[in-house]
């Protein structure tokens, strides 16, 4: 409950601030609309933000399964081969020089305009963060399991499936966390470059008819989701991800 | 467990240019308890960990066979001081372990025996963190039976039990590990005195067998004969150590 408490005061803390700087600067409400001109517009222009929001959410939510499994399934891999790890992760962090950014206009020229070059952004985003939690978590399997197995007899792949992942599990959980906040921003970056649906068009469409109200109203949903997704990414790590379920 | 066979050890171990240990001889009594003492540092666990086959930084060159000649490897449980149950996992689960681990079916039936044995029946479906550290190292010593091998290697296993869960934890062992080749590794004279049907000391220059109290493991805790041998292999202990420098490092681990 104080948790709640907590993230209540900060919003409004947020809201005092910015009502702040209205009043202090006395920008013009198409340069830096307040509070109460947001919320007006998310409340007028509701039907129209919640869809466009849906179109982002199912993006956003399909590129975390497809980049979660292909991170997961990266990690067991580099962690089982050693001939993997060689060539595999020098790979991985070279792609990570390269900023996601770039890559968008690619992938919007391959997939299209529709949700698949966002979903493509999405996973880029993520899959690094999750491969490389998961894969820290399965080289870091405590010795003393590994000695006791090895006493027991007991078979690679067992060791794998019964200790080496379960064991790796938190780790996991860290990495899909920050998976739940990186992938509306790689969602996002794809519709910028080229998208007529989902809320980061809704914001260039605003920002260019100087509906700068309706832009914020979009901006703050996108926040709003993602703190939901990381919020549920949470429960659902302590729940089934955490070395001592209840 | 009659068939359970002595073991015995020769050879050098090397870390680099350091030996740890050369032109050792150990022998482990078929169905005895051997308790090896030393200060920390000397290689006993290095010692333990080689017999069971586990990774040890060293090189080492030698003989580790069994007197009925079939290899040892396979035939050995290890028990550590840390418990090393699986925090995701039931008491039943983790003593079951072992047959999971080697892709066979588990036998719930014994495992539930084993349970009981070690006390545990009323937590069999408990998570570890749930449980004291006495129960905790029960459900270790029933994991170890579970595995029903002839030798049994324990690594300082009750170290970090209270003094009276120590003394329970040493008596449960004794019965249920009765007629299996036992090494442990102890760096508690008290320890050695009560349980073993022989004490073996090693130093810096090798294993010194030491006299061995009258009677059966496990002996009473007050028993006077007992009591003198604590008293002389502490003696020994801080004497073959080089003095109370030495001496004051066998209270780490």
């Amino acid at each position: 409950m104080i948790r709640w408490r907590h993230a209540g005061l900060a919003a409004l803390l947020l809201v005092v601030v910015w009502q702040a700087l209205v009043w202090f600067t006395g920008l013009p409400h198409f340069i830096l609309p307040g509070p109460r001109r947001v919320a007006e517009a998310m409340w007028s222009s509701r039907a129209l933000i919640a869809e466009h929001a849906a179109v982002t959410l199912a993006e956003v939510l399909i590129g975390l399964a497809i980049g979660s499994a292909l991170g997961v399934a990266t990690a067991i891999h580099l962690a089982v081969s050693e001939s993997a790890r060689a060539v595999l992760r020098p790979l991985l962090v070279f792609s990570q020089a390269i900023p996601v950014f770039a890559l968008a206009p690619i992938l919007t020229l391959w997939l299209g305009y529709g949700l698949w070059s966002k979903i493509a952004m999405a996973v880029l985003i993520i899959y690094f963060p999750v491969t490389s939690a998961f894969f820290d978590g399965l080289m870091r399997t405590p010795q003393g399991f590994l000695d006791l197995a090895k006493t027991m007899g007991a078979t690679p792949a067992a060791v794998m499936t019964r200790i080496r992942i379960p064991a790796a599990l938190p780790a996991l959980g860290s990495g899909l966390k920050l998976a739940a906040v990186y992938a509306p921003i790689g969602a996002v970056i794809g519709e910028w470059v080229g998208a007529s649906r989902g809320l980061g068009y809704l914001m260039l469409l605003a920002n260019g008819r100087a509906k700068i109200d309706l832009m914020f109203a979009a901006m703050l949903v996108l926040g709003v989701l993602s703190v939901g997704l990381y919020l549920a990414a949470d429960a659902l790590s302590r729940r089934f991800l955490s070395p001592h379920p209840a | 467990m009659n068939d359970a066979p002595g073991i015995f050890v020769r050879g050098r171990a090397a870390c680099g240019d350091a030996v740890l240990f050369d032109s050792l001889e150990l022998d482990l009594a078929a169905g005895r308890w051997t308790c090896l003492l030393g200060v920390s540092g000397v290689g006993k666990s290095t010692l333990l960990r080689l017999i069971a086959g586990l990774e040890t930084h060293t090189t080492f060159s030698g003989q580790i066979a069994a007197s009925d000649g079939r290899p040892v490897a396979g035939r050995v449980a290890y028990m550590a001081q840390s418990d090393l149950l699986l925090p995701w996992s039931s008491v039943l689960g983790n003593v079951t372990i072992g047959a999971r681990l080697r892709g066979e079916r588990p036998d719930l039936e014994r495992a539930g025996e084993l349970i009981a044995r070690a006390g545990l029946s009323e937590h069999r479906d408990r998570k570890p963190a749930t449980l004291s550290g006495g129960q905790r190292q029960r459900a270790a010593l029933a994991r170890t039976l579970a595995e029903d091998r002839p030798l049994i290697l324990l690594d300082e296993p009750f170290s970090a039990l209270d003094a009276h869960t120590r003394a329970e934890m040493q008596d449960l062992a004794v019965s249920l590990l009765a007629g299996r080749t036992v090494l442990l590794v102890t760096h508690d004279p008290g320890e050695a005195a009560r349980l073993g049907h022989a004490i073996l000391v090693m130093t810096d220059t090798g294993l010194r067998c030491m006299p061995v109290p009258r009677g059966s493991p496990p002996r009473s805790v007050d028993d006077p004969d007992m009591l003198a041998s604590q008293g002389a292999l502490h003696r020994f202990l801080r004497e073959s150590g080089g003095g109370a420098g030495r001496g004051s490092e066998t209270v780490g681990a």
